[in-house]
């Protein structure tokens, strides 16, 4: 029916049209816009951005603006940027996860007007894991049967099911940490709170007593 | 051989413009966003969406179609999943907004998904019917999306929990430090307050 060169070729059409068709949002030019990810430790992610800057002229988004150029920083759950780079206006960008957590994608154009200064749309998508694998490729790689592929994406589910599982124990790991220290703040707070109280009662009766008797009072 | 291309471009691109759009955001106290989306007639799109934290976890959500007729529209949900079927080719646009919340911030996670899964290259297009292991395969991977899709709801329910308990832990701790040292101040205050009273009979006696 077709040639396996006319197929690879279809695979790059669909990869390349791919994104066009992806979520967007606006944002101005000079604003920041930042995602969160959630997710377990070793875990590959791919994000894949267009940015389009407003033409004013034409009323609509300039398919392709080579003078726009996005920042991408992205950091992990301590904090420390794993990655801060300037990108074109069009790019895909693979990080892979060492600790687990939240991780933070922050992207923003290199614009320099300071007054807001147009729009720019941002198509947008973020594939975590499993999601982020190029099926296309495996197989032109690894040459697998249509059965062998398939098996191939169930192992590669369940390998993110169980890293989710484990980082799964260590957030419940955590909340239990949390609620401990909780429960025991509390309970020292209450000691804390009885003790202050009842020093506090003695001092003021002996205090003014004290000092009832040394103006006669009493 | 070109016309078989092309119907299996479109075919492909048909099938492949399949789009699952997981994000999690920030709101800001105040703040509307927006994410927009382009949907092929007769496909079948889901959303979803849950606040992760932030105030009582509600949110605003409205969803319209090309025609910016309001497809689906909720005031201060904490979550919810809403299926439609699109009626026209065009941009739909999804927003969230916090316009009623003066000082809470939030984060929301969301998930567009539009039209079925993509299928893997090379099993999208065959014609044979499957084998029974081909068959089970398929169903051990649609229950393997199930449970990742149980899993991404448990672990944000799980972090709408800790980090409601962490909030909790700083407000025990900071509100055990203040009442100590309002304690210690006013019983410290209230001794000599009283002392002052007998030692300046001034106003006592003028008083009376």
């Amino acid at each position: 029916m077709f040639s396996v060169k006319g197929y690879e070729f279809l695979i790059f059409v669909i990869f390349v049209v791919d994104i066009s068709s992806a979520l967007y949002f606006h944002i101005a030019e000079t604003e920041r816009k930042c995602f969160i990810e959630e997710i377990p430790d070793e875990t590959n992610v791919i994000v894949n951005y267009k940015v389009e800057l407003y033409d004013p002229r034409t009323g609509g988004f300039m398919p392709s603006s080579p003078g726009i150029g996005m920042h991408v920083e992205v950091r992990d759950p301590d904090d420390k940027t794993i990655l801060s780079r300037v990108y074109s206006s069009e790019g895909k960008i693979s990080f892979t996860s060492h600790t687990p957590g939240e991780h933070v994608i922050c992207m923003y154009s290199n614009s320099s007007a300071w007054f807001g200064g147009s729009q720019l749309r941002v198509h947008l998508d973020i594939q975590v894991g499993e999601h982020a694998i190029n099926y296309g490729e495996v197989v032109q790689k690894e040459k697998l049967s249509e059965l062998q592929l398939r098996i191939r994406q169930l192992l590669d589910q369940v390998d993110q099911i169980t890293k989710e599982q484990n980082y799964q124990r260590y957030r419940e790991d955590r909340f239990r940490q949390t609620s401990e220290s909780t429960n025991s703040r509390v309970l020292w707070w209450s000691i804390t709170q009885t003790a202050v109280l009842i020093l506090m009662g003695a001092w003021q009766m002996r205090h003014l007593k004290t000092f009832f008797e040394a103006k006669k009072l009493v | 051989m070109i016309y078989w291309y092309f119907t299996l471009l479109t075919f492909l691109l048909v099938v492949l413009n399949v789009f699952s759009s997981e994000i999690t955001f920030e709101l800001p106290d105040n703040g509307k966003e927006c994410f927009f989306q382009e949907i092929k007639a007769n496909t079948t799109a889901t959303l979803e969406f849950q606040v992760v934290t932030g105030g009582q976890y509600d949110v605003d959500v409205t969803l319209q179609d090309p025609l910016k007729q309001v497809i689906y529209q909720q005031a201060k949900m904490q979550f919810d999943s809403h299926s439609f079927t699109a009626q026209r080719t065009g941009i739909y646009s999804a927003c969230f907004s916090n316009e009623f919340s003066t000082f809470s911030h939030k984060i929301v996670y969301m998930d567009f998904q539009v039209g079925e899964e993509s299928p893997l290259p090379g099993i999208g297009d065959h014609v044979t019917a499957l084998t029974q292991m081909e068959s089970s395969a398929v169903d051990i991977h649609k229950y393997l999306n199930l449970i990742i899709d149980l899993q991404t709801h448990h672990r944000l329910r799980e972090a709408q929990g800790r980090k409601r308990a962490e909030d909790l832990n700083e407000r025990v701790q900071w509100w055990s430090i203040f009442e100590t040292v309002a304690m210690i101040t006013i019983g410290v205050t209230q001794v000599y307050i009283l002392k002052n009273f007998f030692n300046d009979r001034k106003p006592f006696v003028a008083g009376r």
